[in-house]
């Protein structure tokens, strides 16, 4: 469930924009308004309000943003702004931009998504950098690493619950063969994750665990430095149990001696208006303290303001 | 009229590319039952060395038959069906059938467009549960597989936007592979298959031209004659040229039935596409029009169909 809070009665897109642009104008910027006006407004909203703001301003508002916000928060106030799939793609281009090209948040956009909602992240890549998202992955990464990715950002997988049992059992077991041999990146291991359906996948994974009585995540193990392993064990995690998955990178994210902000951003601004209920109550779960509580504790100013806002926090 | 050119006549209808209908009708029609005898015992079509002496209409024949008179019907079904549901039912066809060809998985994944290939995995989706990416690799092993799930699982960007500065470098790349073909083969070469699979078409188009700068000959001259990697070059090089062979060797004499069966899957998809091109390719290739070949070659309504399919494009 989101956890983004909506109210019923909300002022038009274009009382918004004003709202907005006297917020943004003059000396200072009240960033309490933008965070009380955009952060209880949903994708579709946000839109409208952009459109709105541009047709009464002739001004860009990301831009009008950009140059009136900074650090952290300016980054989590782009990146909840934009329309989900077009925020995506700017992730994935950031990701596979950087040296080490952080392969995580593909496999999220890649495996997390349903295929159509990865489709319009492929589209918005194309409009936005006149490639194709697949290019740029296959070009800058290499080897096992590369044929992992690219199969599953290249897939357009069967959407359906229709699945094949024997099969199912079939492919449990040709995977429980492989990673018993250590031959984590065999064709047929990549073959059968970059090309079965989410649904297949899940029965494949529970034949899997009712064979070998040991979930597949916690059968890939090795070298803890081996990226491809991580890769792999990422991937059947964001197949078999995403929000379990988010929860893990939050709490990473927020252990660390400093905090990850860019992840902490990333899960927030992504999940909030999907399932970020059930990945704050895993989450609490797993560490007995709330979200909120981690949030507030670990960060500060106007992005702490922003998140617990997203997060549905109550005086937010 | 004689009855020998009459016979004459059916035989012709009854034989090659579809089947004329009219000869059938006007001809056959009218034969009593004696001259439908006399064609029994004289025809190469039925044999006669049966234990109880009757004229047997031969079991091939009957499937040749069969299969010329279902060539107008196929060809009618094609050219109405949606473009998607008739590519995915053509990849599904070529991947399970026993005659494989997996040669029509590279046609359809490289000539159409970016959203027609889309299209075609959705209805794929629809009609058999599963995605095409699944299918193609789980029944194309060995070396061929990666290229081929690439190719399929393809969705090029469709803008004019090129990178003169890469496709130099990737053509350099290619150069490279070819050269070292002996000590691996290009198709399981991995930079080979990104750049074919992923790049857009004049993206590729850039790269092929820097190929030939480079190299002195085209890519496809330097790949394996007949190999999946050079079919792929041809079909995202030049399209027409490409379906122009394809048509050549379907209506060449001698022709056996896999090739044949191409000449109605040309026809229905290219029709409203770049048949135009196609024609001037085969012209400059044969020396003939296209409809005159199909003229001289096919019989009855699929003759007729297929000639105003082709004369759409004018």
């Amino acid at each position: 469930m989101a956890t983004l809070v909506v109210h019923e009665q909300n002022p038009s897109p274009v009382e918004d924009a004003e709202i907005l642009r006297k917020a943004c104008k003059g000396w200072g910027t009240d960033e309490k308004t933008i965070i009380s006006v955009l952060g209880h407004r949903n994708a579709y909203q946000r839109k409208l309000i952009r459109q709105a703001y541009e047709e009464l301003f002739q001004e860009d508002f990301i831009k009008q943003l950009e140059s009136e916000l900074s650090g952290e928060f300016e980054k989590a106030v782009y990146r909840w702004i934009l329309d989900p799939a077009d925020r995506d793609a700017v992730l994935a281009n950031v990701a596979l931009k950087s040296t080490t090209p952080d392969f995580r948040l593909l496999i999220e956009i890649a495996c997390v998504h349903s295929p159509d909602e990865l489709l319009a992240v492929k589209r918005a890549y194309f409009s936005r950098y006149k490639r194709s998202l697949e290019e740029d992955v296959a070009s800058q990464t290499r080897g096992d690493l590369r044929k992992l990715l690219f199969a599953l950002t290249s897939t357009y997988k069967y959407d359906g619950k229709e699945i094949n049992k024997n099969l199912a059992a079939l492919e449990a077991q040709v995977l429980h063969e492989l990673i018993k041999e250590e031959a984590f990146s065999h064709e047929e291991v990549i073959r059968i994750l970059g090309t079965r359906s989410k649904a297949q996948l899940v029965a494949t994974f529970n034949c899997f665990k009712d064979q070998q009585n040991i979930s597949i995540t916690k059968s890939v193990v090795g070298d803890p430095d081996d990226a491809f392993l991580e890769a792999l064990r990422v991937a059947t995690r964001c197949i078999y149990a995403p929000q379990k998955y988010f929860a893990k990178v939050l709490r990473n994210a927020i252990n660390k001696l400093g905090t990850d902000e860019e992840a902490l951003t990333r899960v927030i601004v992504t999940r909030a208006e999907k399932d970020l209920k059930d990945i704050k109550q895993l989450y609490y779960k797993r560490t007995s303290v709330s979200l909120d509580h981690a949030v507030a504790n670990d960060t500060s100013g106007n992005y702490q303001a922003l998140l617990l806002t997203l997060l549905g926090s109550e005086d937010h | 009229m004689a009855l020998s050119q009459d016979v004459d006549a059916i035989s012709l209808s009854f034989s090659g590319f579809g089947v004329d209908e009219k000869s059938i009708v006007t001809i056959l029609g009218k034969w009593k039952p004696e001259e439908r005898k006399s064609f029994r015992k004289g025809c190469e079509f039925f044999s006669n060395d049966d234990d109880r002496h009757f004229e047997k209409w031969n079991t091939d024949h009957m499937a040749v038959l069969k299969r010329e008179f279902s060539r107008f019907k196929n060809a009618v079904v094609m050219w109405t069906m949606h473009p998607w549901e008739r590519d995915a039912r053509l990849a599904k066809e070529a991947l399970i059938k026993e005659t494989r060809s997996y040669d029509i998985i590279i046609e359809i994944a490289c000539t159409r467009s970016s959203e027609e290939l889309l299209g075609a995995r959705k209805a794929y989706h629809s009609l058999f549960d599963h995605s095409i990416e699944e299918d193609v690799a789980s029944h194309v092993d060995g070396s061929k597989r990666n290229l081929f799930v690439a190719l399929v699982s393809a969705y090029r960007y469709e803008g004019s936007k090129v990178n003169d500065e890469t496709a130099k470098s990737e053509a350099k790349m290619l150069c490279k592979a070819i050269k070292n073909a002996k000590t691996q083969n290009p198709i399981e070469n991995e930079e080979v298959v990104r750049i074919l699979s992923t790049r857009s078409k004049l993206h590729l188009k850039a790269i092929f031209k820097h190929y030939k700068e480079m190299c002195g000959k085209t890519l496809d001259e330097d790949l394996e004659d007949g190999s999946s990697l050079e079919k792929a070059v041809q079909c995202l090089s030049s399209p027409q040229a490409y379906f122009s062979k394809v048509l050549s060797a379907s209506l060449k004499s001698g022709a056996d039935e896999k090739t044949k069966v191409a000449l109605t899957r040309v026809v229905a998809t290219r029709a409203d596409h770049d048949m135009k091109v196609i024609k001037e390719e085969f012209q400059k290739e044969n020396g003939v029009s296209l409809s005159q070949k199909i003229n001289e070659t096919t019989h009855g309504n699929y003759k007729t169909f297929l000639l105003d399919l082709i004369e759409r494009a004018a």
